[in-house]
């Protein structure tokens, strides 16, 4: 479990890494895709299956597509070779931004103590769907209705924005 | 568990993948019968008896064809892309139950090799990612109707999956549960859920054509407009690992909707049967086996109609794709989950 685990960690972080570096968009969203496959191996090793699943059916499987579908759009028609020019201020202001993000995490993390879990009150059947949705459905009720709301809220939106009106076309 | 439970479910691992290959390899042979038949021709005749091996001949050709890779194309993706198609393609029968439980030496073995409690969730993913390896073969090809297949089958999958998951949500409000297992046991007998839930399955059924982009819903690969859609560029064993993907998909959806809707292993009558014999492991060993045949007739009977279909009706248009996709089949499903509820609170009203 304990190699299993550091495996997947080690396979998290260098695709991830991947996604950043790799020149060709299209590559990146494929590394993207396999960082939320090696996600939800951890939620698979932490025992929640049903957040294992939807995270595959909801990023991998839906929004990734859209990604794809949007970057196999750009460069259309360019060489699809020519490398992104990034002038030398702008890796500099990346290389400072990230420096400083990185001292924060290492004061923030420092001080802090791995918790353990009590084996006492310790459920291994936590994540599973139905205790998932009794949590849900019982004790988070109304932020839950109030989360679909929103999402109902953004669709409409969405719709809104995308639908095209009468008299002159903006595009 | 026991090692010998891992050999047992080694075996069943290694017989379920042979069949999906047999019977992706033999749906070609069919679809060409039952298109000749159709068409009243006669269909492949030449190979063997009846045509039989003609399949193997196919293998053959395409095996020692020559492997094309395009100048322009991204060679690393061009070839991942019908492994993608394959993977994903094999990978959903692993949670299917073809039958009930075996009883040999007091062991007792299920016929399906993974028990997740979330079944149903676990064919959907990985129904959604079928359309990856459409994308990526599509667009490493370089070539402009590649590229708009794979955009055509990204943004069908897109919309028809919806539709799909709000059908199946019907189907788990019913039986309350995500295994695929259980759903099976609740079907007992003829108590199919099909009797439950016609529009439903009506609308999973249209789903399924679209999710593996069969005629009328291959707009992806049209011949007429786009060449071959995403293929295009593709020959040899790679051309014929994205046709095979596609009719170990259709495998796979047949088993799921023989699963979901068609009571799976059950058949009626079966309890007469379980009671007619008097020793009871080899009652359960006959009903159990009675019911991979059952089940296995059912899978054989939607294939047929996914062949049906193809040879019977003309491909859509592509905007009336999107508007049967968006505007009819989600707002039917919506109103399905209404009518399921509404009908589980009359039944406890009454109950």
């Amino acid at each position: 479990m304990e190699s299993l685990f550091f495996f997947l960690a080690s396979l998290t972080l260098l695709c991830a890494l991947m996604v950043v570096i790799s020149k060709n968009p299209v590559h990146s969203v494929i590394f993207l895709i396999i960082t939320f496959f090696t996600i939800s191996g951890h939620y698979i090793l932490l025992n929640a299956q049903f957040l294992a699943a939807v995270n595959i059916i909801v990023y991998a499987g839906a929004i990734m597509v859209l990604f794809l579908f949007v970057i196999m759009f750009l460069n259309q028609g360019k060489d699809s070779s020519a490398e992104v020019k990034t002038s030398t201020l702008s890796k500099i202001a990346g290389a400072v931004a990230g420096g400083l993000l990185f001292v924060v995490m290492i004061a923030a993390l420092k001080d802090a103590t791995v918790a353990t879990y009590d084996p006492e009150s310790f459920n291994s059947q936590i994540g599973m769907v139905e205790n998932l949705g009794m949590v849900l459905f019982r004790d988070y009720l109304l932020p839950f209705e109030l989360a679909s709301v929103l999402f109902l809220t953004a669709m409409v939106g969405a719709v809104m924005l995308g639908k095209k009106e009468t008299g002159e076309t903006h595009f | 568990m026991e090692s010998v439970d891992l050999i047992y479910k080694a075996i069943y691992i290694l017989v379920i993948f042979g069949i999906t290959l047999l019977i992706a390899t033999y749906s070609t042979y069919f679809e060409r019968k039952i298109a000749a038949f159709i068409q009243d021709r006669v269909g492949p005749n030449r190979a063997g008896p009846l045509g039989l091996l003609q399949p193997l001949a196919d293998a053959g050709k395409l095996f020692f064809k020559e492997d094309f890779i395009p100048a322009k194309s991204n060679k690393a993706l061009f070839i991942i892309g019908p492994g993608i198609a394959m993977l994903v393609a094999t990978m959903s029968s692993a949670v299917i139950p073809f039958g009930d439980s075996l009883i040999i030496g007091g062991h007792e073995i299920f016929l399906q090799a993974i028990e997740v409690n979330i079944g149903v969730l676990y064919v959907f993913g990985v129904v959604s990612l079928g359309v990856y390896g459409l994308m990526i073969g599509g667009w490493a090809s370089n070539n402009k109707f590649s590229l708009l297949g794979a955009i055509r089958a990204a943004s069908q999958n897109i919309s028809y999956e919806l539709a799909m998951g709000l059908s199946l949500i019907a189907i788990l409000m019913m039986t309350g549960t995500l295994s695929l297992r259980e759903i099976a046991e609740q079907q007992q007998g003829f108590n199919w859920n099909i009797w439950y839930q016609p529009l439903g399955f009506i609308i999973f059924l249209v789903c399924a054509f679209a999710e593996t982009n069969r005629t009328p819903f291959d707009l992806p690969e049209s011949e007429a407009e786009l060449i071959g859609g995403y293929h295009t560029e593709y020959g040899s064993m790679k051309l014929g690992m994205y046709l095979f993907a596609e009719y170990i998909n259709i495998f796979v959806a047949s088993a799921v909707m023989a699963t979901l809707y068609f009571g799976a292993y059950n058949f009626p009558f079966m309890e007469n049967l379980r009671s007619a014999i008097s020793d009871p492991v080899l009652a359960n060993n006959v009903v159990t086996l009675v019911g991979v045949g059952v089940m296995f007739a059912k899978i054989f009977l939607f294939i047929f109609f996914f062949m049906w279909v193809r040879w019977t009706l003309p491909r859509f248009r592509y905007d009336q794709l999107m508007k049967l996709g968006w505007q009819i089949l989600i707002p039917l499903a919506i109103l399905n989950i209404m009518l399921t509820g509404g009908g589980i609170l009359l039944k406890e009203y009454l109950f």
